[in-house]
């Protein structure tokens, strides 16, 4: 080896130890263990209605058939219309377009909100009709009791997810701004749709076993 | 020649203990990402609530001389003692204490990586352990006195005065922090090793950190929404577990033991790997069967997930899920018993040194083989309706958890205190706290045993006259095994302060931590670290 190339070989070394260690299929490997542990999360959930819906069937399809199916697809359709602008925005950053990019990500975060807010309209409307945990109107029904208590937490802990992946996005939203989103260094981008796109699988569950049970 | 070592020495760079960062003073640890530092941090805080929760235990014992009680006539008083007891023992020392100080420390070291995939989140994750750990304790001054044990089984959860929804909370956030270092972990074994160490070329306790960490990525969640559906039952009564309500207290204890079980796993699986680590060093011979131990790592991590309903064989679940759950149950000891065989196996012939880690290592063996057969008894459904919730339990656990687990971890901290800190221990202090301790040890758990054979129901206050002498011989244990344990920690803090300079390897060792000088220097090695063929080649490597 020429004195020329170990000195290059020393620089780069150099270089190499103030940089920010970098591993694009490690911080996507970190992502999807994350969201293991996640399904592993909501799958305590899904345990436990399994058992509940085994024990009170009749009650469960009593259950479903208070549901506003309507909201319930219509809000599918939102969450799974965001999945797919923040996929696109990754793409759009990657062939360099910016604002593009920021119009999607931002489209994603709106569809979030409108789900929340449907989703809260429609809690809002079960509670009106004293559809609640420990109310006077499903004192005595322990089917229908266990039933909502499962709708109100599974989606409960669902939205908490939602408003978690917005403020994720709302964080890349900033990056991509600031230039800490590039085409070459857009991991944390990836990451972040990931995220989203668990939020989104969790709900298409979600559907089925609340909306369309009965 | 001189002139080289001189080049050398003057370009050493400083070791990660001295090392001058952005910050100074204790934000220089605090604030520090380096692994070796967040090793200390966890070494120091896990520790410290190792020292609590034997004081707490001291104290139970001391309790236990009288049939009455001997400190207090309030049983109030001795479920607070159990509960925090366990508590502090289990969430806050044993989970955390290896993979926290010592995995932190070692694992990059012996796969031969200058740090781990995500320094920030490593560090985050000591912050979510304290103020998890924080809230846990700051529940106390709640309402009123803990009185659920560590298990806070509903319904009685769902109407003690206790402050539960808080210390819940408290545990969820120590899993939330369990669960980034597992996926911190796997993902640095995955990426970092250093270029030729392939899977099996990997040493065993990196293989062990492995394992673990998937089963605190994998099971640690079910734990945590676990306690927050015990938080939102309190807070909001929503009837899940309650069965006033509909709910099904049992389900709770199923979702408890999904997570609590393959805890064990969590707990003991490092241990091993410790235990890999040290029995090939001493009895200068490559370990037997390496293949086999790194399947059994991954077998016990597998199967230790499907067993968790042997915790529950008189809680009226069916015959049929009982005999299912016991059949498992039976075969997890099998990967475990090839480990203790390839340990005895890998010392036949050996030439043994019984050094201060090797005889706690040994000690491992010992313990961990009886803690292992009484749980096989506990396994059998028959003899576990006879046994349940007697102190036979609470000694089978304290084998395994205590005699394995954290004679593990003593024997690790003996082994690996001269690369952690670059000085030496007294060893014949040492020598003394591990006589002290193995014989306490025994003197009080074995009697644990007799004594639940004899009826001895675990978390009573008070109990039967015919109980006292088997009790009193148990609280002598337990001062003498405390006597040992103080003895060894002011030994290695003395060592700390005063000890004498150590050696650069004085075990021999041949794993990269000892290519390394001691204290390692920041980024771990001086020079890219050659990986080796066989990472216990002993023969080798004095050939060389």
């Amino acid at each position: 080896m020429s004195e020329m190339a170990v000195d290059r070989v020393a620089e780069a070394a150099h270089a190499e130890e103030h940089e920010v260690h970098r591993d694009y299929t490690g911080s996507k490997i970190g992502m999807w263990l994350f969201l293991f542990s996640e399904c592993m999360l909501f799958g305590g959930l899904f345990i436990m209605y399994a058992m509940y819906r085994a024990d009170y069937t009749q009650s469960f399809l009593a259950g479903g058939k208070e549901m506003n199916t309507a909201i319930g697809v219509f809000n599918t359709i939102v969450l799974l219309t965001g999945s797919w602008t923040v996929a696109m925005s990754i793409t759009a950053v990657q062939r360099r377009h910016k604002k593009l990019a920021i119009g999607l990500i931002s489209t994603t975060i709106g569809l979030g909100a409108l789900f929340m807010v449907l989703k809260l309209f429609e809690w809002g409307q079960h509670i009106k009709h004293g559809l609640y945990p420990a109310s006077s109107e499903l004192a005595g029904h322990h089917g229908k009791q266990v039933f909502f208590a499962l709708y109100y937490l599974m989606t409960g802990l669902h939205g908490l997810h939602v408003i978690a992946g917005m403020t994720v996005l709302t964080v890349m939203l900033i990056l991509l701004i600031r230039n800490k989103i590039t085409p070459e260094h857009s991991v944390a981008l990836e990451n972040a749709a990931l995220y989203w796109h668990l939020v989104d699988i969790i709900w298409i569950f979600l559907l089925p076993l609340f909306y369309l049970a009965a | 020649m001189t002139h080289d070592e001189a080049i050398t020495s003057a370009h050493t760079p400083p070791s990660y203990l001295e090392e001058k960062g952005r910050h100074s003073g204790i934000f220089a640890w605090i604030l520090s990402t380096d692994h070796k530092r967040i090793g200390m941090l966890y070494l120091f805080t896990t520790v410290m609530f190792f020292l609590v929760g034997m004081a707490l235990g001291f104290l139970m014992r001391t309790q236990m001389l009288s049939p009455q009680g001997a400190l207090f006539k309030n049983a109030d008083y001795y479920n607070a003692l159990f509960t925090l007891h366990g508590v502090i023992m289990i969430f806050l020392f044993v989970i955390p204490v290896v993979p926290g100080s010592l995995g932190n420390f070692f694992m990059p070291i012996m796969i031969g990586a200058k740090d781990v995939a995500f320094p920030r989140i490593n560090l985050l994750s000591w912050y979510l352990y304290v103020i998890g750990s924080v809230i846990a304790l700051a529940s106390l001054f709640g309402s009123g006195l803990p009185d659920t044990g560590w298990t806070f089984y509903a319904p009685y959860s769902l109407r003690t005065h206790a402050d539960i929804p808080m210390a819940v909370f408290g545990v969820f956030v120590v899993g939330f922090s369990s669960i980034l270092t597992g996926v911190n972990f796997i993902t640095t074994i995955h990426r970092m090793r250093a270029p030729g160490m392939k899977w099996m070329k990997m040493p065993l306790f990196p293989w062990a950190i492995y394992a673990t960490s998937w089963v605190q990525v994998l099971a640690t969640p079910v734990l945590g929404i676990t306690m927050l559906l015990i938080a939102v039952e309190r807070l909001f009564h929503v009837g899940i577990f309650n069965p006033a309500l509909g709910g099904d207290p049992l389900l709770y204890q199923h979702l408890f033991w999904m997570y609590s079980h393959p805890a064990v796993y969590i707990m003991i699986l490092p241990a091993m790997g410790l235990i890999s680590e040290i029995i090939p060093v001493f009895a200068r011979r490559t370990i037997f069967g390496y293949t086999a131990i790194v399947w059994s790592t991954i077998a016990i991590a597998a199967l230790g997930s499907l067993v968790w309903a042997h915790h529950m064989f008189t809680t009226g679940i069916s015959d049929i899920s009982a005999t299912v759950f016991s059949l498992l149950t039976m075969l997890v000891a099998v990967p475990s018993a090839i480990k203790v065989f390839n340990w005895t196996a890998t010392l036949y012939k050996g030439s043994i040194s019984l050094e201060p880690p090797m005889l706690f290592a040994l000690s491992f063996i010992f313990l961990f083989s009886i803690g292992g057969l009484t749980g096989l008894m506990l396994g059998t459904l028959s003899l576990n309706v006879a046994l349940h919730n007697t102190y036979f339990v609470v000694g089978h656990f304290h084998y395994v958890i205590f005699g394995g687990t954290v004679f593990a971890f003593f024997a690790a901290l003996h082994y690996w205190f001269p690369k952690m800190f670059g000085k030496m221990y007294s060893k014949a202090a040492a020598y003394t706290a591990w006589g002290l301790m193995f014989v306490g040890f025994n003197i009080f758990y074995f009697t644990f045993l007799v004594l639940g054979v004899m009826g001895m129901p675990r978390r009573y206050a008070f109990y039967l006259p015919k109980f006292q002498t088997p009790q009193v011989i148990a609280t002598v244990g337990a001062w003498i095994l405390v006597t040992g344990v103080l003895i060894m920690f002011g030994n290695l803090i003395w060592a700390l302060f005063r000890g004498e300079k150590a050696e650069e390897n004085p075990w021999g060792g041949i794993t990269l931590e000892w290519k390394t000088p001691s204290p390692p220097p920041v980024e771990n090695f001086l020079e890219p670290p050659v990986v080796p063929d066989d990472p216990y080649d002993f023969q080798g490597a004095f050939a060389r």
